[in-house]
């Protein structure tokens, strides 16, 4: 099974990821990549709180997620792997050519110098600009906050074709 | 009780889209006492915004207890930060008895009303098969 889902989300472990992802993948296992989070014991045990108890929670590094993602990958359980901006997406993905292959804009939120693509989708230039090299990577990047929504296109997205529905 | 009501600070009920809304709403349909209750969304906040706009209400309201939804969301998890450093009692999973409860006995402490209020609203959670099943 391993990772089948590459999410940039800045809420990280939340409900459209435990529950709106998580229950239809039959979801065996979280990996939460982000420097500050994997260097801190309050923040890891503040985000295995609330999830279910068979759902195992892997915190990393982007270093050392460079070396476990194969490891990961061989899990024979459905996985997610979560980071909270793109730039940490990208420095895993370049570390990690040709391992990721698509990664999900799941919700990257209102900050003053981004802006509106989706409701759930803030970009500031420097990160559309990180995204296009992400997809000349060979990386396919789709724009999805849950599965019920349809995917957007990167493409689609920069060109305001962004509308969102069910899909 | 009006007097205690008074002093007391209302509580937060913090949740995804509309719900804590319609929760409160529904509180003051049945008894009149919503105002006890603050409603906060996390509709369209980051998980850094969501704990500000929470850390500031806390702050105005005085609120002891904040009531979330959802045990992994992040209305939950953006509560659980304020446990490090805030005076203040979080319930997960609320539904409408437990909110019922806490606000019709002030004259408990925070975390006595709080715990009774899990205690109470967490067997209202049942399954109830009709008659005409299988027919």
């Amino acid at each position: 099974m391993a990772i089948e889902l590459y999410r940039i989300d800045d809420r990280l472990i939340h409900g459209q990821v435990i529950v709106g992802w998580g229950q239809p993948m039959g979801l065996g296992f979280l990996v939460l990549v982000d420097d500050e989070v994997a260097s801190s014991d309050w923040e890891q045990e503040l985000y295995r709180m609330g999830v279910p108890p068979e759902l195992d929670v892997f915190f990393a590094s982007v270093a050392e997620a460079t070396l476990k993602l194969e490891e990961w990958n061989r899990d024979k359980r459905p996985g997610i792997l979560l980071t909270s901006d793109i730039d940490t997406m990208v420095r895993l993905a370049v570390a990690k050519q040709s391992t990721i292959r698509a990664v999900n804009l799941g919700g990257i939120h209102h900050r003053a110098d981004r802006v509106e693509r989706l409701r759930y989708l803030y970009l500031t230039g420097g990160e559309v600009r990180a995204l296009q090299e992400l997809e000349h990577q060979g990386v396919e990047v789709t724009a999805r906050d849950v599965p019920a929504s349809r995917p957007v296109p990167l493409s689609a997205l920069l060109e305001g074709h962004g509308e969102e529905g069910a899909a | 009780m009006s007097e205690q009501l008074d002093k007391a600070p209302p509580a937060i009920v913090l949740a995804h889209a509309q719900l804590a809304a319609g929760l409160v709403s529904a509180v003051e349909q049945i008894t009149g006492m919503g105002s006890r209750f603050v409603a906060m969304s996390n509709t369209g906040l980051s998980g850094a915004e969501l704990e500000q706009k929470l850390r500031a209400l806390v702050e105005a309201t005085g609120a002891k207890v904040v009531f979330t939804d959802l045990p992994a969301g992040s209305c939950n998890i953006a509560a659980f930060r304020l446990l490090r450093d805030r005076d203040v009692i979080v319930v997960s999973g609320v539904n409408l008895p437990a909110l019922l409860h806490f606000v019709t006995h002030p004259n408990l402490s925070p975390e006595e009303a709080a715990t009774e209020a899990v205690e109470r609203g967490v067997p209202t959670l049942k399954v109830t098969l009709g008659t005409a099943r299988g027919n």
